[in-house]
């Protein structure tokens, strides 16, 4: 690495992109992120002349699926681009140096760039054994995570495991794998943008980390950290089968004429009101297809615990209450056959004490 | 106000004419927001044709927003009263559970649900026991409709909207939306568990009690049919 701090456009004609290239990245750039045409001009503006900012990418507990997302995005100028900011790095997956000599980088960018790198982590930190179920470089994940966030500038956590634990953090949760937020806990002060979902959605990643990049600030977040401009509505709420759902028209088996004319997968337990992603808009592998698309309800990968919030296959879920599996419908029911059936009896006894005190006078 | 007129029967005025209003208003909004919220959780079995033909669930939908708005907006309306009306209007939102007599008359109440006691104890107001449903089942369970509702009423209407400004921070409370929604239905079941128990009682008491139970909530006047 050069003493001298670059700028993203002199990295991506190093990487060999052209200015026309570069150009048509700033314009699709703009457009992804939902700004009017004048703003390509400004983000080029701010790629000629904006020291870049490294990016690192570490990986705990976690399955690489964010990663394979992430390197699928459906502009692949946009891929490359970003990849030529940010692989250089540090990501052990996709990096080219690997042992100390990777681990190395590590040090000299938390030291070079103190308070001024993005520190994305993919995956979370188990915390039982003394963090000994993830290892990297031959220490706990956990401290690897602590070390590097504490010059960070931001952290981006990267999928549902990042964000809310994901499938190694549900129930019984053996490992005690934690989310980011969680394990930096609340005095952590620099900023930790969620980007859920399992994996999430290859544009929305590159859309996070370009906005960031390029505009030297967070994207606004919601209540639960996520980025608006992707996480602000529901899969639901964009979906193409919604006007089957407001017009009362379900797929009730899976094999019913429903399903061959493609009616809404409400009814057979699709997770789509109750899950805020872009999936029915952004789509996946080049807006190509979605789950619903597919012929299958959405199972609200990129929502907290989604694991514990079974069935995938009913609106109704178990609610885990009382030790049991039980769904809200379940108790319900129970509780009102139980007072329907104790007022009856009561109704009868009160009848009968009635009679006996009228035989009696 | 106590009276006692030319037959010699005693009354006393309980129920306000704005209290008696928001009862059957909102038994009302009751019926349609459990029927609608049954049906929204567990939609009627699927239409067939254009999808443009149909509006179903929307109108389920629609009807179970309008109820909504009306049992909350007369829910509040209800609150406000228990300030301004009579001594009775208050009964609901509060237990005394640091009066020993309080205890006494729900022992006594217990005993005569479980036909321990011959007699009942003449109350005005709400006896003890019907104290603690009202407060535990439905002023409670109100609150739990009402703010788990409005935040998932704001999901649909999205950020920037009132609904979704006042009552958003619910659903990470709650966990995630997913979680909302059960305990909304959940909510169902218990309000549906109180009205079972409410509707027998209250036609119970009006047979077997000492006083008035049923036509007190139409006509205010609470009749004591001794004067023991």
């Amino acid at each position: 690495m050069s003493s001298q701090v670059e700028t993203f456009y002199e990295v991506m004609r190093r990487q060999g992109i052209t200015r026309r290239s570069f150009l048509k990245y700033c314009s699709l750039t703009a457009a992804a992120l939902g700004f009017g045409p004048a703003y390509a001009n400004k983000i080029a503006h701010a790629m000629e002349t904006k020291p870049r900012t490294p990016v690192i990418w570490l990986h705990g507990l976690e399955c690489t699926c964010c990663s394979e997302s992430f390197i699928r995005s459906a502009h692949p100028l946009a891929k490359d681009v970003v990849l030529s900011m940010i692989s250089l790095d540090y990501d052990d997956t996709i990096m080219a140096s690997a042992g100390h000599q990777a681990e190395a980088i590590l040090e000299e960018i938390k030291e070079k760039y103190k308070g001024n790198y993005i520190l994305a982590v993919e995956g979370n930190p188990p915390l039982n054994q003394d963090g000994m179920s993830c290892i990297i470089g031959g220490r706990p994940f956990s401290e690897q995570l602590k070390w590097m966030a504490e010059d960070a500038k931001a952290i981006i956590s990267w999928g549902s495991c990042a964000s809310w634990g994901c499938v190694q953090a549900a129930k019984p949760n053996p490992t005690q794998a934690t989310p980011v937020h969680k394990f930096l806990g609340g005095g952590y002060d620099k900023p930790i943008i969620k980007v859920p979902g399992c994996p999430p959605i290859a544009e929305v990643m590159t859309g996070v980390i370009t906005y960031m990049l390029t505009f030297d600030r967070i994207p606004e977040l919601d209540r639960q950290g996520r980025p608006k401009m992707f996480y602000s509505q529901r899969i639901h709420d964009k979906c193409y089968r919604r006007p089957h759902f407001d017009a009362g028209q379900f797929v009730e088996e899976w094999d019913d004429e429903g399903a061959r004319k493609g009616y809404c997968l409400y009814k057979v337990g699709c997770k789509g009101p109750t899950t805020y992603n872009a999936c029915s808009t952004v789509r996946w592998n080049e807006g190509t297809s979605f789950p619903i698309q597919a012929g299958h309800g959405c199972i609200g990968c990129s929502e907290d615990g989604f694991w514990d919030k079974g069935s995938f296959y009913s609106r109704d879920t178990d609610m885990n209450a009382f030790g049991i599996e039980a769904t809200a419908d379940d108790i319900g029911k129970t509780a009102v056959g139980i007072v329907g059936a104790a007022a009856v009896a009561h109704a009868a006894m009160s009848a009968v004490k009635a009679a006996q005190k009228k035989g009696d006078k | 106000m106590s009276d006692t007129n030319l037959t010699g029967v005693e009354k006393v005025y309980v129920y306000e004419a704005p209290v008696r209003l928001w009862h059957w208003i909102n038994m009302l909004a009751i019926i349609v927001l459990g029927v609608t919220g049954y049906f929204i959780g567990n939609p009627l079995p699927t239409m067939s044709g254009e999808a443009s033909d149909h509006y179903l669930m929307g109108t389920i939908r629609f009807l179970h927003f309008s109820a909504a708005y009306i049992f909350a907006i007369g829910f509040a309306g209800r609150i406000y009263w228990a300030f301004f009306g009579n001594h009775h209007a208050r009964e609901l939102f509060y237990v005394p559970i640091w009066r020993a007599s309080w205890w006494q008359g729900f022992i006594d109440e217990l005993k005569w649900y479980l036909f321990l006691k011959s007699e009942p104890a003449k109350h005005e107001g709400h006896n003890p026991m019907a104290q603690l449903a009202m407060f535990f089942m439905f002023v409670l369970g109100s609150i739990l409709m009402i703010f788990t509702g409005f935040a998932l009423y704001g999901e649909g209407t999205g950020p920037g909207s009132w609904a979704n400004s006042l009552f958003g921070w619910v659903i990470p409370v709650f966990g995630q939306s997913q979680d909302v929604h059960s305990w909304h239905r959940l909510g169902l079941w218990i309000i549906t568990v109180f009205v079972i128990a409410h509707v027998y009682v209250a036609i119970r008491e009006d047979i077997m009690s000492r006083q008035s139970m049923v036509s007190t909530m139409i006509s205010g006047w609470r009749y004591f049919k001794d004067k023991r």
